[in-house]
């Protein structure tokens, strides 16, 4: 059975391009870029190329990009250098829709002596900035929110909100990790002072992140070590993924300049069918502000591990904001701060799109999940008293 | 992804029994759409007390599904008196096992049956007896005894997997804990805790310390405070006079204020300023 991979804001299929571009350094070219000799420094060579995609995706300069192992510890780096670089400041804001790499970072924070402010969202998970802007200080020595949202997708206004983070003179992150790949990103035009990137999200390898930390702004190391990356992550780099992320990036690069407007066209028509052929579904999040590849759409009265059980039969790959799945006995955080009543979080469905899905695919499963949500509801004791009532 | 055994895929994929019973002689309905899973169970019982048909309807995971199939396949054609003697294992192991987490379906499906020959042999349908211990979930504290006491349970993830306390805000551990430690006749740990305070006990011990320590502390700079509401562990107060306007009100509220709070209220209290 093929697989249908429509799951690509959890991960993405590496790109042949990128494998290609790695395997001679897990084999042929196992120097270390540290070394003296030539054969350790055409290894150093290829980094500086590397870095230097990776900045021009996001509009940095290569000397504001520093590698790390995952989005997690790009997060984590950013959020302790800015706290340790601020010791007097006591305060710290994020939203309440973040990743867990963020969100338990400032839970653990929140009982070690720091004030939390986490910004809420509305139904259809907008920021409220008012919010924000209410809380922010001179104590808030930093305020870390998302790019766009995993599960919704919804994209926030970090323009606006860097202004009022830096007239309160806060270090202003964010963890792009959904957003890099799939919209234009261009840190010359918006003060951010450090921003998250995972390889892994969009055709690079796991294992490789990034963090871009602005020219000027105060920073401490989270693994104190050797001098690489210019004493501000120790470790020897992990060649072969540094080289594949710097090929993912400037695979996306080309991607966003035309591919992307046909995934946007895949994932409406998915979204369009299958809001056309199940009744009582509903998006959660805006039509408006979204990312390109995403759409998280809740199946009431129905349950969202054994709609996910029953596309696998077809070989389907997606993932659910549910209970069930997560192991916790309650829905997504995400789909909670929105407020998506109970009837529809525990049987939402994200399909995250990639450039490597194909229109067959698409109608494949506007085909097959129909049926599967009408059984789900056959069975369910909840759906013919809705369908009576209504 | 969860490990489900090939027994529990098809009685999820394929499951016996689906659809409701009309004119049923007993009919047992538990769980809620909030809680992620409900069944509800239809019985037909003859006049010798056997179980003649048996049929479900059930929102929920494949677990939920396939413990509710897995149910109906065990009762039919039972007696009443065997039914009744049915444990979640029972439909656990026909299943051939559950992953941990997934037990409380096994739970589901034998508090339905229950709820289904009480309701045929007409008795009043048990109201919830018992205190309420996990407010998320609805649980009491007697099912939680019992789950303890029926499947050997020792810590309050196990608890939650069976019955779904503590699953959710995970305010209720520390009184699971103790059903826990009850059970086990554990003494508990000679930590002396400050006593638990009712919201109304709590509110004013708030306003007596702020009235007693706090403000004659503060107006000495010229500041004062008032006590807005208090939600929980949340206290909010709004800073007046030189306080309002002092940029090192925060630190005042955090170090000063809280920490006062803390040592002679409650030990989890987070004070927050509003503004007026």
């Amino acid at each position: 059975m093929s697989v249908i991979y429509v799951d690509n804001n959890a991960t993405t299929q590496v790109a042949p391009e990128v494998i290609e571009e790695m395997l001679p350094y897990f084999s042929e070219f196992y120097g270390n870029p540290s070394s003296m000799h030539s054969f350790g420094g055409q290894v150093g060579r290829k980094l500086i190329e590397a870095r230097a995609y990776v900045a021009a995706l996001i509009g940095a300069t290569p000397e504001e990009i520093i590698f790390t192992s995952c989005g997690t510890e790009s997060d984590s780096t950013a959020i302790w250098a800015a706290i340790r670089s601020y010791p007097d400041k006591k305060h710290i804001i994020t939203s309440r829709v973040e990743h867990p790499a963020v969100k338990n970072l400032f839970e653990y924070l929140s009982k070690n002596g720091y004030r939390v402010t986490f910004v809420p969202v509305d139904r259809q998970g907008y920021l409220d900035l008012d919010y924000l802007y209410n809380n922010l200080s001179d104590d808030t020595a930093i305020v870390s929110i998302m790019w766009a949202n995993n599960e919704s997708g919804m994209i926030f206004p970090l323009e606006e909100i860097s202004r009022a983070v830096k007239e309160h003179g806060a270090v202003f992150h964010t963890d792009a990790v959904q957003a890099v790949g799939k919209i234009p990103i261009d840190l010359k035009n918006i003060e951010i002072d450090m921003l998250s990137l995972s390889g892994h999200k969009f055709h690079g390898p796991k294992g490789i992140g990034a963090l871009y930390v602005r020219k000027g702004t105060k920073f401490f190391p989270f693994l104190i070590g050797g001098h690489q990356e210019n004493g501000r992550r120790g470790g020897t780099e992990n060649v072969a993924p540094i080289i594949g992320l710097g090929k993912a990036c400037q695979l996306a690069a080309a991607l966003l300049k035309k591919d992307i407007t046909r995934v946007k066209e895949l994932r409406d028509k998915l979204e369009n069918e299958l809001l056309k052929r199940v009744p009582n579904a509903l998006i959660n999040g805006d039509h408006k502000n979204r990312l390109p590849n995403t759409t998280s759409i809740a199946f009431e009265y129905v349950e969202g591990e054994s709609i996910l059980l029953m596309m696998d039969e077809f070989g389907i790959c997606a993932s659910s904001g549910s209970a069930c799945t997560s192991g916790s006995l309650e829905p997504s955080h995400v789909l909670r701060a929105m407020g998506v009543p109970f009837t529809a979080a525990h049987g939402s469905i994200r399909f995250s799109l990639s450039v490597y899905n194909t229109e067959e695919e698409i109608d494949f499963i506007i085909e097959k999940l129909p049926p599967i949500i009408e059984r789900l509801r056959e069975m369910s004791p909840f759906w013919k008293e809705q369908k009576s009532a209504s | 992804m969860w490990e489900y055994t090939a027994k529990v895929k098809e009685h999820f994929l394929n499951p016996k029994n689906v659809g409701v019973i009309e004119n049923a002689d007993g009919v047992g309905e538990v769980g809620s759409l909030a809680c992620g899973d409900a069944l509800t169970l239809y019985l037909k019982i003859d006049e010798n007390k056997l179980i003649k048909d048996a049929k479900f309807q059930t929102f929920g995971c494949a677990s939920a599904i396939a413990s509710s199939s897995a149910l109906t396949e065990i009762i039919k054609g039972l007696s009443l008196e065997d039914a009744k003697k049915i444990t979640n294992d029972d439909i656990a192991n026909y299943l051939g096992g559950l992953p941990k987490e997934k037990m409380h379906c096994s739970v589901m499906g034998r508090d339905a049956l229950e709820k289904a020959i009480v309701n045929y042999l007409g008795e009043a349908q048990k109201k919830v007896e018992g205190e309420i211990v996990c407010e998320c979930f609805g649980v009491t504290n007697l099912e939680i005894q019992r789950a303890v006491r029926e499947n050997d349970l020792t810590t309050i993830e196990d608890v939650t997997d069976y019955v779904k306390a503590g699953g959710g805000c995970g305010n209720c551990h520390e009184n699971i804990q103790e059903i826990i430690d009850a059970f086990l006749g554990r003494e508990r740990p000679a930590v002396k805790k400050p006593p638990r305070l009712t919201n109304i006990q709590k509110i004013k011990l708030i306003e007596e310390t702020l009235e007693r320590e706090i403000k004659p502390a503060l107006k000495k700079d010229g500041g004062d405070i008032e006590l807005v509401d208090v939600d929980r562990n949340r206290v909010f107060v709004e800073l007046r006079g030189t306080c309002a306007v002092c940029a090192k009100s925060q630190i005042t509220l955090k170090h000063y204020v809280e920490s006062k709070l803390r040592e002679l209220v409650a030990n989890d209290l987070v004070v927050e300023e509003v503004q007026s």
